[in-house]
């Protein structure tokens, strides 16, 4: 297969992640976004470490950040260390049961959470707790149908090409 | 399956990982030290939010279609109705806007007669908020003009009926805003009924403002309107902002627990208005004495 082929797929999950990331949701729902990007960067970094890795991360952080209005540099900082960490580990993660997976990616998403909450702690913004937990509730709620999907992406592809 | 992963699966590490993520961490850090210290970032993010904007259009189109096809379904009886209650409106307007010509007239004259400068009228222009959500973290909103369209960061945004917000950073093609609901937003407020000044700090809920330096004592209400006071220049004088909800005196406490609901509708607004004002008027009667 063509490496533009290989790419494609990834080019199009990250744009369309981009987009439910901007998305207007309902007020009372909206802190409940999972954190798309993060979700898919991780699914992306374990599978293809080679062509996704921090620096994509970082690239996608830096545009996260600009469409967010959030520091520059924020978003960027927190998904290059998780993607960094499941880079690293991405061996490991593949041979990883669905279950335990997810209970992986619940701490790379705490952690995410956790690096973003310190910088606005840092920068002093404040938020409702709220904006910081639900997400992580939702994305590992959301990354056993993520995967499954993304793997059909992945595996099918390929075999067609 | 396995045969597809191709060299990806080669056990080998990927070289210099560690090198280049402690770079892209430093860089960041960089990044947001610039960014919080002052405004030298403004270019690049301009430039990346040039870069974003067909995302953000892409978001924006189908609610922007689902209305365009509400708009050209509308029976032909509703719109009837519906240009029957507009005239209707029209009429009850213009019969307050020859009100208030005359009343501008009469306030020009007596600011003349005081020798105080003449107020000079708002400009505004009409932006629609895009569908996109900004910032988790605050109460933002995009909207669909930036800086070609002469927006400038701090301007003021109303709705029909009160202040929303103000600007906070301008793109090429879109701005971003600042609710006045968000909780690091405070705006000077004075009371209608009796000039009283205070400010108007957001809570992070989109339907109540805290007045959080009113003393027991203060003079206010339920049912108080709450007008921009034009101090601070950010926003121009008299816009409504909202209308006081609650008073609560606490004998023990320094200060009343006095909450208002904003005026405009913060989460319901699908079109605003920036005011470009001009430079704070400064009134010259105050502390000026009248020659005889």
């Amino acid at each position: 297969m063509s490496r533009a082929s290989r790419r494609l797929p990834v080019v199009i999950t990250l744009f369309v992640g981009l987009m439910l990331s901007i998305m207007p949701l309902p007020g009372g729902i909206q802190p409940f976004r999972p954190d798309w990007l993060a979700l898919l960067l991780i699914f992306w970094a374990m599978q293809l470490p080679r062509s996704w890795s921090v620096g994509t991360a970082w690239i996608i952080g830096v545009v996260l950040d600009v469409s967010y209005g959030t520091l520059l540099g924020q978003h960027a900082v927190a998904l290059c260390v998780i993607v960094f960490i499941t880079v690293r580990f991405h061996l490991l993660m593949r041979v990883f049961p669905l279950s335990q997976l997810t209970a992986t990616v619940f701490a790379l998403i705490a952690l995410y959470q956790f690096i973003l909450f310190w910088i606005n702690g840092v920068a002093s913004v404040t938020a409702p707790s709220v904006t910081y937990w639900g997400p992580i509730i939702t994305g590992t709620i959301i990354w056993p149908f993520l995967y499954m999907f993304l793997s059909g992406i992945r595996f099918r592809a390929p075999s067609g090409a | 399956m396995v045969a597809s992963r191709g060299n990806n699966s080669n056990p080998a590490r990927i070289p210099a990982l560690g090198l280049r993520v402690i770079v892209l961490i430093l860089v960041s850090i960089g990044l947001m030290y610039l960014d919080h210290r002052q405004n030298h970032l403004d270019g690049i993010r301009r430039g990346i939010d040039a870069a974003v904007y067909p995302v953000r259009l892409v978001v924006d189109a189908p609610v922007r279609f689902w209305n365009w096809l509400g708009d050209s379904t509308t029976s032909r009886n509703e719109l009837e109705l519906e240009l029957g209650r507009l005239q209707a409106e029209r009429l009850l307007t213009n019969a307050r806007l020859q009100r208030l010509t005359a009343l501008e007239a009469e306030n020009a004259r007596l600011r003349g007669l005081l020798e105080a400068r003449t107020r000079v009228r708002d400009e505004v222009r009409v932006a629609e908020i895009m569908a996109v959500d900004a910032n988790p973290y605050k109460h933002n909103l995009v909207i669909d003009i930036g800086s070609r369209d002469g927006v400038y960061d701090g301007q003021a945004i109303v709705d029909a009926n009160g202040v929303v917000g103000q600007v906070i950073g301008t793109g090429i093609m879109t701005s971003q805003a600042v609710l006045i609901s968000d909780t690091e937003h405070a705006l000077p407020v004075e009371v209608n009924r009796n000039g009283l000044r205070t400010i108007a700090v957001g809570t992070g809920e989109i339907d109540r403002l805290d007045l959080p330096f009113l003393p027991n004592n203060a003079d206010i209400r339920a049912g108080d309107l709450l007008v921009t006071s034009g101090l601070g220049g950010a926003f121009p004088a008299g816009y409504p902002v909202a209308v006081v909800n609650t008073v609560t005196r606490i004998p023990s406490e320094p200060f009343a627990d006095v909450t208002a609901t904003p005026s405009a509708a913060l989460d319901q607004v699908r079109e605003v208005m920036l005011i470009w004002s001009a430079p704070p008027v400064v009134t010259e009667d105050d502390g000026e004495e009248v020659s005889e």
